[in-house]
């Protein structure tokens, strides 16, 4: 459970920023009409804040991926004329103690931080809405388990479960620990997915559905989580800023990614014990943290207020 | 009402009891609290060995329901078992525990209120520059881990006090070493160490209490009794606090018992960057020692405080809904 996560199912329309008021959407005649997700996308086009977050975003991916390869220096190699050395034209973010060219380091960090939020996000996604829609719609002693099981993991910090479960992913590759990530991520989006479910279980076409023999899988795959797929697109858009942020917490603390493999968390945590008097070798991964993060909620943001202008997911 | 609020208080004491006996079954699954004695040196003969696991309580030849039944019991005796070093974990709770809802407290309450007035304030002058101003800024706070931000404060404030000279904001620990021992200077000290963890904490938890709030507000706003009020010959301010803040704050009452968790999360993160020695700092340790009843403590506080938090928000929203009131 994360601050973005729950402002994602509690934040109701676009009015966070004034400067995106939805574009007129009553049918204009002679043109044709419009499908849901050309609706969206009409909507979508016409928010800044998508297009800024998402530019944002293609640049950082970019960054990471791109960069590296662009880049003089490579992620391991020391410069030996330069150790500690503020930023320069040379280096543009500094170089760290051994001589390594801070700005690789942090595209490589990024990289790393970028698979695990783009993985553990849509991940933690898929897991809400198979428990919720499957508690929502089967109903009965299955739903009401499912529901004491949820407020059980709600209990306990995500942060506290993730550090007792560290002895399990200690040493083993960065992949165990996405997961782990996502198994501790699902919980209030599985509740708003239950919730949509017991009501979308009553409508018509679920009812045909049923009254025609289909059994609980096909329904909830075919009729219930398309119903719900604006919400779980938002939620796993979202999930990967709030996935980013576990990771940048966990690694910092060192629990989270190890040597080899570098993520931003870990640049921050070896950047923290000289931020005072090299700040530059904290500040570069924070920024980058920072504006990432930032460019995914945007991108959520608005994503949402496409989708619907007038949710009101927590109500249900 | 009161039946109500028992059965929810028994549901939420059933959860904290079983996510804390889970809790411990796991650490006493991942962690070997003998691991520092067998990799000594000449390595300690056996039966010291099963000596030290049998005063943890953590012999492998008990089995681990036992065990866990065994601790469980014990809690209600006041008696949380050992830490590794041979301290009563219950000690530790308290010392530690106290540390922790220092800073807690003082952040979840300063923060929810100034969350809520923000959120009050930006959905009646929505879309002005004050509400965007409030908006972008709560935006930055969301994508800043609070770990980054309690250092960046510490650069800060290392850059403020050596541009005035002296040290006026201190940051490691709770209090200094040689700090006054009167009374004020005590206590002045002490504040001046709260200081910058208790603004993260504050600026995090009013970030995200204000939108929540500025939604809430803004649904009522536009709602037919706040224009009763108003045609009733109320003041706009007199309708919009006593009909509409007050309307406004009930889905609060359930979001602050969920936001709780994530403060206490952040609490933990902001006593390892501040060097407290609170339970997060506990928690922390007790996995870099294995310490099997240690973060079994730890975890029990941090239940219970859940608990705690949303029993409260149970009654909050029972006193600002009637209609739960029966």
């Amino acid at each position: 459970m994360t601050l973005s996560s729950i402002d994602a199912l509690t934040e109701k329309d676009s009015d966070g920023f004034g400067i995106d008021v939805p574009p007129d959407e009553r049918p204009v005649r002679g043109r044709r009409s419009l499908s849901r997700n050309g609706l969206i996308w009409r909507r979508l086009k016409a928010m800044p804040r998508f297009w800024i977050g998402g530019s944002v975003l293609t640049f950082l991916v970019l960054f990471a991926f791109v960069g590296p390869v662009l880049s003089p220096y490579t992620f391991s190699q020391q410069d030996v004329m330069y150790f500690n050395y503020p930023p320069t034209t040379v280096h543009w973010f500094g170089t760290d103690q051994l001589g390594h060219d801070v700005l690789t380091q942090v595209m490589v960090g990024l990289q790393k931080s970028l698979m695990i939020g783009f993985i553990a996000g849509p991940l933690a996604t898929i897991l809400s809405a198979l428990i919720g829609s499957f508690a929502g719609y089967v109903g009965g002693a299955a739903d009401k388990a499912i529901v004491w099981f949820i407020d059980l993991m709600l209990v306990l910090p995500a942060f506290f479960v993730l550090i007792i479960l560290y002895p399990f992913f200690r040493g083993a590759s960065w992949i165990v620990m996405t997961f782990f990530l996502a198994l501790t991520g699902w919980m209030i989006m599985a509740q708003v997915v239950r919730s949509q479910t017991r009501s979308l279980r009553e409508r018509d076409f679920v009812k045909a559905a049923r009254y025609m023999g289909f059994g609980p899988w096909s329904v909830v795959t075919r009729h219930i989580i398309p119903n719900v797929a604006s919400l779980l697109i938002i939620d796993a858009t979202l999930g990967v800023g709030a996935m980013i942020l576990a990771e940048t917490s966990l690694s910092f603390f060192g629990f989270g990614v190890q040597l080899p493999d570098v993520s931003l968390g870990s640049l921050l945590d070896a950047g923290d014990a000289a931020a005072v008097t090299r700040p530059w070798l904290f500040l570069a991964p924070a920024i980058v943290v920072v504006v990432l993060l930032l460019a995914i909620n945007l991108v959520g943001d608005a994503l949402r207020d496409a989708v619907d202008p007038t949710s009101k997911v927590n109500h249900g | 009402m009161i039946v109500y609020l028992l059965r929810r208080v028994l549901n939420y004491s059933i959860l904290t009891a079983v996510v804390s006996s889970l809790a411990y079954v796991l650490a006493s699954l991942t962690l070997n609290p003998v691991h520092d004695l067998e990799s000594r040196h000449p390595r300690p003969p056996q039966h010291v060995i099963d000596n030290k696991l049998d005063l943890l309580g953590a012999n492998p030849d008990v089995p681990l329901i036992e065990r866990t039944w065994t601790w469980f019991i014990n809690i209600f005796h006041g008696d949380l078992g050992l830490t590794v070093s041979n301290h009563p974990v219950t000690d530790q709770l308290i010392t530690r525990g106290g540390v922790s809802l220092q800073l807690l407290l003082v952040g979840s309450i300063i923060g929810a209120i100034l969350g809520v007035i923000l959120g009050v304030w930006g959905a009646v002058r929505q879309y002005r520059a004050s509400d965007q101003v409030v908006t972008y800024a709560s935006y930055l706070i969301f994508a800043t881990p609070t770990f980054v931000m309690g250092i960046l404060l510490m650069i800060a404030a290392t850059q403020f006090n050596n541009a005035i000279g002296t040290q006026l904001i201190t940051f490691s620990g709770q209090f200094s070493a040689d700090a006054p021992t009167d009374f004020w200077g005590n206590l002045g000290d002490r504040l001046s160490h709260l200081l910058l963890p208790t603004i993260v904490l504050i600026l995090g938890a009013a970030a995200s209490y204000s939108r929540y709030q500025r939604n809430a507000m803004l649904d009522v706003l536009g709602a037919d009794y706040i224009r009763t009020a108003r045609a009733k010959g109320r003041t706009r301010s007199s309708a919009l606090v006593r009909h509409g803040v007050r309307v406004a704050l009930i889905p609060m009452s359930t979001f602050f018992a969920y936001s709780f968790g994530t403060l206490i999360a952040g609490a933990t993160l902001l006593e390892l960057v501040f060097s407290w020695h609170g339970m997060g700092e506990q928690a922390v340790q007790s996995i870099q020692t294995s310490d099997i009843n240690s973060i079994a403590g730890a975890t029990l506080f941090v239940s219970v405080l859940i608990l705690c938090s949303s029993t409260l928000s149970e009654v909050l929203y029972a006193a600002l809904d009637p209609r739960v009131r029966r």
